[in-house]
């Protein structure tokens, strides 16, 4: 079996139980992507598969052969970091960092939704052709992923301050 | 507004010409005649700067590993089958399915488990580190709903998983204590609460209330919580031959926040020495008082010994639930009696809570009551109701949290009968001395960060009527409540710094768990060693690291920063005796030297100077290595110790759906001095939303027929998401205490209290519905 992940294509024989996320932290060693409930309710596990976010604990590994899977591990080109990534170092947008890596990558997923015109349960104008971007906007999209430390505020000016700007455009 | 903009000292951003030149060595904090820490000044390089955190890349590129992530060759993976009653028998597992099930290895019951001995509990047993002192699946007893009757290893988690759903166990229930309604028909005084008495008395408290003019009597409910740390408790061990003829090791990634207690407690379990056990935890994802020992740990070093087999052991969600204990419950009386002038005459809080036969902690609700307000007659006291649960154990500001929530709602019911402003009933019966201990206090500066945090918030507006404000369908009003939590110093710190030419290594067997540790113990210790913070390396979270630093009680800071003072004397009294007759340090001795610039200098004489690294290679040393133990926690006897704030809260509720919002919250708090306003900003704020949890939405579900836990996921027991938290606005006084080290207290519980009184009392003020009984939902306020 073969899975594209962070751009290179990797092999391996699971069972068909495994979730995604097993297959990420348990045959790839990708443990970037965290367990935080595996029942979908943390966001902790958050991945993008062809750029949009999904949680990997719910997704069975079979069937995501095929699919371009970006990790944690994939932000960052060449070294550097990816934007969010350095927002969330400077706004101190997490504590013990193990939502983190899920927190970061639905914030990349988020920006492509908005960008695509996907609606939220706040937007006030669903026909509009662009969507208005708002603080509020941002804290009921990112609402899929707990921080148990608390970092909210923190996250929301990491994201506002670095994908914010495309999300705006 | 960023907290961070504020910059209420407005000293981080002070030049160097300004700031003193280097650092003595600290005198006598601990003392009331004695000298305060040299870096609780006000001006200090590097103290107070917003330095981001040091593990930061680690934890944004994925690169952060914890302890469920490690791996060993030949590894397996376990999983646990828990108990579907609270007490009894088991009369007998059938495992030959699970056994007969491709990839197992191992199926551990109580039939063959290796003989362990019984762990020791936490604060009844210098080495306790345990949750409970039940045998671990050493019997045929049930002891709750949740216990791990079978463990089964198997090559994949997936084989493990499957293998332990087919196990099936006969019980013989037996009566249980599963209600707290009725087990506090038979609630009982404990032995102690932490250490002290069980029940503490000023005066005579119901005389007083009797005859006092104004009289608040109330009962105040809070439930069960959970610490879900977003990390859910797993672990990776192998029993391991480091060296030829050494005997075993038992080698462990944990995620724990006391790795020395938890080294020292498997020694007993294993009986075996304490050197053959080595516990590291470089990251812990979150810990909130949960990440200590509970029979997961022990199970899977006993699989993995039976099996052979190194072992990866991580607790499902709702593993965590069935093995690791949470808060208790509480149930609180709360009756004061004050004169016309709102001043109190008397102070009763008492009441019971939740606990097991096998554990030492009533949750201790009484803690805030016993300084925060003058009274001339107070009685404090906690019974504890023996249940069959799982044990419950420390979760953030144990206490503190709950017990403000009683307390600051009957003060703000009582500000309400007076017609008084709530903050002024608080000015009134601010005592001058602790109310029970009749010790001075160390720093309190609560009345002043009040008022900050008063004109800040725009505390003027409140309307003293509650309903007053209305915006469409909601009801928005506002409320206030005092934070408090004690400092502390616990014994057992000691730190090694590590000098090369090249800069300073601390090694201290402290935690990290997202408090900003590392980072700011980096800060510190640079600063006292005047070296830059590039140049400073700080290692924590190994047992085999000096000391013994329990991440609980807010105490690491003040504990590290203890231990890192006792060593600096140390490395400068070695330094010194390095140092030739051809050195300008020639001649001085320790208390003439400060530390700065990357070497040591005479106090008052820029001219006499050497480098490290000119002493260093004058001595033809690489490297030069000490430890110290820190000095013991005198300035607890001597002081009452406590942290201070006060929380403001702007809360709105729909009058159709009975919804409450945070539209708005404030902390001002009185911690001493802050030591990195990036980390502390987030440490106040992480305390604070976990008290909206508190005041909101959060309750472990204990269902009283069967004694199991009902909402055992994040689907069902509800913790704040992004979208319930408001902008937070947090402030200090940034007033040093002189008894402490860096004047600092920690801060990483003082957060969550006062918060659920603080929402409450906004409720009422909005809609004029008082609720006593956390957490404030919906169906209470319709």
């Amino acid at each position: 079996m073969q899975w594209t992940i962070n751009g290179q294509v990797r092999e391996a024989e699971v069972d068909f139980r495994t979730s995604l996320l097993d297959l990420l932290r348990e045959q790839f060693q990708l443990s970037g992507t965290k367990k935080g409930c595996n029942q979908g309710a943390c966001g902790a596990c958050t991945v993008l598969v062809d750029g949009e976010r999904i949680n990997a604990c719910l997704a069975l590994a079979v069937q995501y052969q095929g699919r371009e899977i970006t990790t944690v591990e994939g932000l960052a080109e060449r070294g550097t970091l990816h934007p969010v990534q350095a927002a969330f170092i400077e706004h101190d947008g997490f504590q013990c960092g193990y939502c983190t890596p899920g927190q970061l990558c639905s914030a990349v997923g988020m920006a492509g939704e908005f960008e695509r015109g996907l609606p939220s349960a706040v937007t006030q104008d669903l026909a509009a052709a662009d969507l208005e971007w708002s603080r509020d906007e941002l804290r009921e999209r990112m609402s899929g992923n707990l921080c148990r430390c608390g970092a909210y505020n923190g996250i929301a000016d990491a994201i506002a301050a670095s994908l914010g700007k495309e999300v705006v455009r | 507004m960023s907290a961070l903009d504020k910059g209420r000292s407005g000293d981080n951003e002070r030049s160097g010409d300004n700031q003193p030149a280097g650092v003595a060595l600290a005198g006598d904090y601990w003392r009331p005649e004695g000298r305060p820490d040299p870096l609780s000044e006000k001006g200090r390089i590097g103290i107070g700067a917003p330095l981001s955190r040091v593990d930061g890349a680690e934890k944004v590129t994925g690169g952060a590993r914890f302890a469920g992530e490690f791996i060993f060759d030949g590894m397996v993976y376990a999983a646990l089958v828990y108990s579907a009653i609270a007490n009894g028998r088991i009369l007998a597992i059938d495992r030959r399915e699970a056994e007969a099930m491709d990839g197992v290895v191992l199926v551990m019951t109580h039939e063959n488990a290796p003989r362990l001995n019984t762990p020791p509990v936490f604060l009844r047993s210098p080495n306790g580190a345990a949750g409970d002192d039940h045998p671990i699946m050493q019997t045929d007893r049930v002891h709750w709903n949740g216990q791990p009757v079978a463990l089964v290893l198997a090559e994949t988690q997936e084989q493990a998983d499957a293998a332990a759903e087919s196990i099936r166990v006969d019980y013989a229930a037996e009566p249980a204590m599963i209600d707290f309604e009725l087990a506090k028909a038979q609630a009982r005084q404990p032995d102690n609460v932490l250490g002290g008495p069980a029940e503490i008395t000023v005066g005579d408290a119901d005389a007083a209330f009797e005859a006092a003019v104004h009289r608040i009597d109330a009962t105040y409910t809070t439930p069960r919580h959970n610490h879900n740390a977003i990390e859910p408790h797993a672990l990776t061990l192998a029993w391991v031959n480091e060296s030829e003829g050494e005997g075993e090791t038992l080698r462990i990634h944990d995620a724990s926040q006391c790795v020395d207690l938890a080294v020292a407690s498997l020694a007993e379990v294993f009986g075996i020495d304490a050197a053959q056990i080595h516990i590291t935890s470089p990251f812990v994802g979150g810990g909130f008082g949960g990440k200590t020992l509970w029979q997961h740990q022990i199970l899977a070093a006993a699989a993995a010994k039976l099996a052979d087999r190194p072992v990866r052991l991580a607790l499902s969600r709702k593993g965590v639930y069935r093995v690791v204990g949470g808060r208790a419950c509480t149930e609180q009386r709360m009756a004061l009696g004050a004169d016309e002038n709102g001043r109190l005459q008397a102070l009763i809080h008492s009441g019971v809570a939740a606990m097991t036969r096998h554990n030492n902690l009533p949750e201790p609700f009484f803690q805030a009551t016993k300084c925060l307000y003058a009274a001339d007659h107070i009685r404090l006291s906690i019974d504890v109701a023996d249940m069959h649960m799982l044990a419950n154990t420390f979760m953030r500001a144990p206490g503190e949290s709950v017990s403000t929530f009683a307390l600051e709602s009957a003060l703000d019911e009582l500000a309400d009968q007076l017609s008084m402003d709530p903050l002024e009933l608080r000015a009134r019966n601010e005592p001058e001395r602790d109310p029970t201990s009749g010790l001075a206090f160390s720093s309190r500066h609560l009345l002043e960060a009040a008022r900050s945090g008063a004109e800040r918030f725009g505390w003027s507006e409140r309307s003293a009527t509650p309903g007053r404000r209305r915006e469409g369908e909601w009801q928005i009003g506002l409320g206030c409540a005092t934070a408090t939590y004690p400092y502390m110093r616990m014994p057992g710190a000691a730190a090694r710094i590590t000098l090369t030419p090249d800069g300073a290594t601390v090694g201290i067997a402290a935690h990290e768990m997202g408090m900003g540790t590392a980072t700011v113990q980096t800060q510190v210790a640079a600063a006292r060693l005047g070296l830059p913070v590039e140049k400073v390396a700080f290692h924590y979270g190994d047992s085999r690291l000096t000391g013994s630093v329990l991440a609980g009680g807010s105490q690491q800071t003040a504990a590290i920063g203890g231990a890192v003072i006792a060593a600096q004397r140390a490395l400068v009294a070695e330094l010194l005796a390095l140092v030739g007759q051809d050195s300008p340090l020639s001649g001085l001795a320790p208390d003439e030297i400060e530390c700065r610039n990357e070497g040591l200098g005479a106090i008052g004489d820029g001219s006499r100077f050497e480098s490290y690294r000119q002493i260093l290679a004058r001595a033809g040393r690489s490297e030069l290595s000490v430890e110290a133990d820190a000095a013991g926690s005198e300035e607890l006897a001597n002081w009452s110790m406590h942290s201070f704030g006060t929380i403001f809260c702007e809360a709105g509720v729909n009058g159709v759906t009975g919804e409450v919002r945070i539209r708005r919250l404030l902390g001002s708090f009185d911690c001493g001095r802050i030591l990195n306003p990036k980390t502390a900003t987030s440490q106040f704020r992480g305390g604070m939303i976990m008290g909206l949890g508190l005041a909101l939405m959060e309750e472990t579900l204990f269902d009283p027929r069967s004694g199991r836990v009902m909402n055992p996921s994040l689907a069902d027991y509800h913790v704040p998401v992004q979208m319930d938290v408001p902008e937070i606005e947090v402030m200090w006084t940034d007033i040093p205490d002189p008894h402490t080290p860096m004047g600092a207290h920690g801060i990483g519980e003082i957060g969550i209290t006062g918060v659920g009184a603080a929402v409450a009392n906004a409720v009422y003020n909005a809609c004029g519905k008082r609720v006593r009984d956390l957490p404030i939902t919906l169906d209470k306020l319709l």
